[in-house]
C-alpha cells in the first residue's frame, strides 16, 4: 500500500485542515490534536470509528489508558484513535529539594505547599521555589480539575468559573504566587529556561513530554541525576481516582481520524490499525519521542527502563480531558489573561473569576442558541 | 489640461462593451461580487456552527460591528496598526529615498550591485527571511544584540517583549519592503531635467538648496504615490507578524489583518472576520483621503 504524505507545521495544521473540509479537499487520514476533535466533530467531518473498533484485532479501548481515550469521545461518538499522548507531570530538582528537607516529591496539595515553603525559606532572593508561566492556561485547568470542577456546565452552554471548586482551586493557585512561591512571570519573560533551572533559579515545574529530551540535552552534565519526574500532587490524596494520587492532569496528544469523505477507507483503516501496532508505537517513540498512548506499549524496555518517562506513564493512568467543545481554545486563553491580575494584586481572586465567567459566557452565546434549537428540534 | 468628453455613438458604445466585457466580467465576478458576498457575510453571524449546517447562521445586523469596538483585543490590534503605519510608513519613505539619491549620485559606483542589492529584500521568499531574522533578533546568539552588547547596550529579547517586539517587525518590514519604493524614486530622480540643476549650479545653489528647491518639489508626486502605496501596505501588514510572531507576545504584534485571519480561519467567525475587514477598509480610505489631502496640499 503505497501512502502519501504531507508534512505541515503544528502551527499550521489546524487551519490547513479546516480550510481543506470546506474546499473539499481533506485526505483519507489525518493526525488532529484531540482538542480540536469537538470542532470536526460539530462539522460532521469524522467517521464514527466505534463499528470498525468493535470489529478490530489491533485497536481497543482496554489496551489504551482510559482517560485518553475518553478525550476521543465526543458527545459519545468515538471519532479518533489515540496516536501518541501528552500530559503534564512535575519536573523537580531532587538535590534542592533534599538540602531542603523533602524526601519525596509531594503527593496532595498540603504536601506540596509544605515543601514550597521549605523551598523557598532556603532559595536566596530572586530565586523561587516552583515556576508557573502566568500565560498557561494548563497549570489552573489542572487544578482545578483535581479539585473536582467541571469548568462549564455540564451541556458546555455556559461558564461555571465561580463554582466552589474552582474558585478553591483558583485560590491555590494565586496563593502560590501571592505567598512568594512562584514569580509572577510569563513564558515571554523567561530568557532560558533549562540555564535557570540548572542554575537553581527555581526547583519544581509543571511540563510536558516534549521537555524530558530538551532536559536532556540542554542541562549541563553535572546535573545530569539531580532532576527528576513525578505524578502531579492531588487535591486531598487517598484512593485512586479523580481525587486521589496522582493527581489528574490533561489529557492532550493527537488522534487518528479517518475523513468521512474519503473514498479509500477501508485502505484507510488499515493504515491506522498498522499505525496503532505496538511496535510501530514504539518505534514511533524511537524516532519522535512522542510517548505511546497503548499501555502494552510502554513495556518494551525503552520506556519501562527508563525513570522520567515512568512518570508520565503513572501520571497517564489518571489523566482527564478538557471540556470538549469547538470553543475550548479560546476559553482556555481567557483562563490564564482574566487570572493574571489576580495573580499580580490588582484584583481579588473572585473579581477575576466574575469576569471570567461572563467573558466565557459571552463566548458560549451562540453555542446555547444551537444547543436551545436542537433541543427544540428534538423535542 | 482639459480632456474632451464626448458620448460616443450607439455602435461605438456596444464596441467598447463588446472589448470591455472579458475584463469587466472578470472584475465583477472575482472582485465584486466576493466583496458584496462578505458584506452580507459581516451582518451574520456565520460560524463554525453554520458551516455545519447553514441554518445555524442568523441575521445580526450591526451587532458584529458593535462587538468590535467593545473587544479589548480588536482595540489592540487597531493601535498596533496605526503605530506600524505611523512607524513604518515615514521611515519606508525616508529609507527609500535616501538609497535612491545614493544609487541614483553621478559619482556613485557599482550602481547596478546596490540597485540589485536594495531590491533583492522585496523577491525574497519572506518565510526565508523570516527564518534568518529570527537569528538576527535571537536574544542570546543573534547579530543584533551582538552588536548591541559591542557598544556596552543591555541585550534585548527583540521577539519575547512585548515592548520591543513591534519595532523588531516594523523594522524587518522596512528592510522587506524599501526596495520596491527606492525603484520608484530612482525612476522619479532620472525624470528630472538635468538642466534644472545646472542652471541653479549657475546661480549659485549649494547642494542643499539644489535638493530642496529641485529635487524635492519635482519629486512629490513620486512622494504622494510612494507614501500613499506605502501606508495602504502597512495597514494591511500580515505576513511579517504571521510569520515571526503569529501577533504575540501578548498581542503586541497583533494587526488588524493577522486579527481578521485568526477570527476568520482559525475560530471560523467568518461573520466578525468579514466585519473587522470592512472596518480595516473603512480606516484605510479615511487615512488615504487625508493623506491625499495634505500631500496635495504641500505640492501647490
Amino acid at each position: 500500500m503505497r501512502v502519501e504524505v504531507q508534512q505541515i507545521p503544528w502551527t499550521a495544521a489546524h487551519e490547513k485542515l479546516l480550510t481543506a473540509f470546506v474546499g473539499e479537499s481533506l485526505p483519507d487520514v489525518a493526525q488532529i490534536g484531540n482538542t480540536w476533535l469537538p470542532e470536526f466533530q460539530t462539522l460532521g467531518a469524522l467517521e464514527d470509528l466505534g463499528p470498525r473498533v468493535a470489529r478490530s484485532s489491533v485497536i481497543a479501548a482496554k489496551s489504551y489508558f482510559p482517560g485518553i481515550w475518553d478525550t476521543n469521545l465526543v458527545e459519545g461518538v468515538l471519532c479518533g484513535v489515540p496516536w501518541y499522548v501528552d500530559t503534564r507531570v512535575l519536573f523537580y530538582r531532587k538535590d534542592l529539594l533534599k538540602a531542603a528537607g523533602v524526601d519525596a516529591p509531594p503527593r496532595t496539595w498540603a504536601e506540596w505547599r509544605d515543601a514550597l515553603r521549605r523551598l523557598r525559606a532556603r532559595a536566596g532572593p530572586g530565586r523561587w521555589a516552583i515556576l508557573l508561566p502566568t500565560d498557561e492556561w494548563a497549570q489552573p485547568v489542572i487544578l482545578g480539575l483535581q479539585n473536582g470542577a467541571s469548568l462549564l456546565t455540564a451541556d458546555g452552554g455556559d461558564a461555571a468559573f465561580r463554582s466552589p471548586a474552582f474558585r478553591e482551586a483558583a485560590t491555590f493557585y494565586v496563593d502560590l504566587f501571592r505567598e512568594g512561591f512562584a514569580p509572577p512571570v510569563a513564558n515571554t519573560q523567561i530568557s532560558n529556561l533549562y540555564q535557570q533551572f540548572a542554575a537553581g533559579d527555581f526547583a519544581m515545574y509543571i511540563t510536558g513530554p516534549w521537555n524530558l529530551g530538551e532536559f536532556r540535552r540542554r542541562l549541563p552534565a553535572s546535573l545530569k541525576d539531580s532532576w527528576a519526574t513525578a505524578p502531579l500532587p492531588s487535591a486531598a490524596g487517598g484512593v485512586p481516582g479523580v481525587h486521589g494520587v496522582p493527581g489528574v492532569s490533561l489529557a492532550g496528544g493527537s488522534s487518528l481520524v479517518l475523513f468521512r469523505t474519503s473514498k479509500r477507507s477501508e485502505d484507510a483503516w488499515k493504515l491506522i490499525e498498522f499505525l496503532s501496532e505496538p511496535a510501530q508505537q514504539v518505534r514511533f517513540y524511537a524516532l519522535a519521542g512522542d510517548l505511546p498512548a497503548r499501555r502494552d506499549a510502554w513495556l518494551d524496555p525503552i520506556l519501562s527502563g527508563d525513570a522520567e518517562a515512568r512518570a508520565f506513564e503513572a501520571q497517564l493512568e489518571n489523566v482527564a480531558a478538557a471540556p470538549r467543545i469547538p470553543e475550548w481554545e479560546q476559553i482556555a486563553q481567557k483562563i490564564a489573561e482574566h487570572l493574571e491580575p489576580a495573580i499580580r494584586g490588582v484584583v481579588t481572586v473572585d473579581t477575576a473569576l466574575l469576569a471570567l465567567d461572563k467573558d466565557v459566557s459571552g463566548l458560549l452565546t451562540k453555542r446555547r442558541w444551537v444547543l436551545a434549537r436542537k433541543a427544540a428540534h428534538a423535542r | 489640461m482639459r480632456v474632451e468628453t464626448r458620448r460616443g455613438t450607439p455602435a461605438e458604445v456596444r464596441a467598447a462593451l463588446f472589448f470591455l466585457a472579458p475584463g469587466l466580467f472578470v472584475i465583477v465576478v472575482f472582485f465584486f461580487l466576493p466583496i458584496a458576498a462578505s458584506f452580507l457575510l459581516s451582518a451574520t453571524d456565520f460560524d463554525l456552527y453554520a458551516l455545519a449546517d447553514p441554518s445555524n447562521a442568523r441575521v445580526t445586523g450591526v451587532s458584529n460591528y458593535r462587538a468590535l469596538l467593545s473587544d479589548p483585543v480588536f482595540l489592540t490590534a487597531l493601535k498596533n496598526t496605526l503605530v506600524f503605519v505611523l512607524l513604518g510608513s515615514p521611515l519606508t519613505v525616508l529609507v527609500a529615498l535616501s538609497a535612491a539619491l545614493l544609487v541614483n549620485a553621478r559619482l556613485a559606483r557599482a550602481k547596478g550591485f546596490f540597485r540589485t542589492t536594495f531590491f533583492a529584500p522585496v523577491v525574497t521568499t519572506l518565510v526565508a527571511v523570516a527564518v534568518v531574522f529570527r537569528y538576527v533578533y535571537h536574544p542570546r546568539f543573534g547579530l543584533l544584540n551582538r552588536g548591541l552588547t559591542l557598544i556596552g547596550l543591555p541585550a534585548v529579547d527583540w521577539l519575547g517583549d512585548p515592548r520591543f517586539s513591534l519595532l523588531a517587525i516594523v523594522l524587518l518590514a522596512i528592510w522587506k519592503n524599501f526596495g520596491f519604493s527606492t525603484i520608484l524614486f530612482v525612476a522619479g530622480l532620472q525624470g528630472i531635467p538635468e538642466s534644472l540643476y545646472e542652471a541653479a549650479r549657475l546661480d549659485g545653489a549649494g547642494r542643499w538648496q539644489q535638493f530642496r528647491r529641485i529635487t524635492l518639489p519635482l519629486l512629490a508626486p513620486t512622494m504622494l504615490l510612494v507614501g500613499l502605496t506605502r501606508t495602504i501596505d502597512y495597514f494591511q501588514l500580515f505576513a511579517e507578524p504571521y510569520v515571526m510572531t503569529s501577533g504575540g507576545p501578548l498581542n503586541s504584534t497583533l494587526t488588524m489583518s493577522l486579527l481578521m485571519y485568526k477570527e476568520g480561519f482559525r475560530f471560523w467567525n467568518m461573520g466578525r472576520g468579514a466585519a473587522i475587514a470592512f472596518v480595516l477598509f473603512a480606516v484605510i480610505l479615511v487615512a488615504t483621503v487625508i493623506q491625499f489631502r495634505v500631500q496635495k496640499g504641500g505640492e501647490t
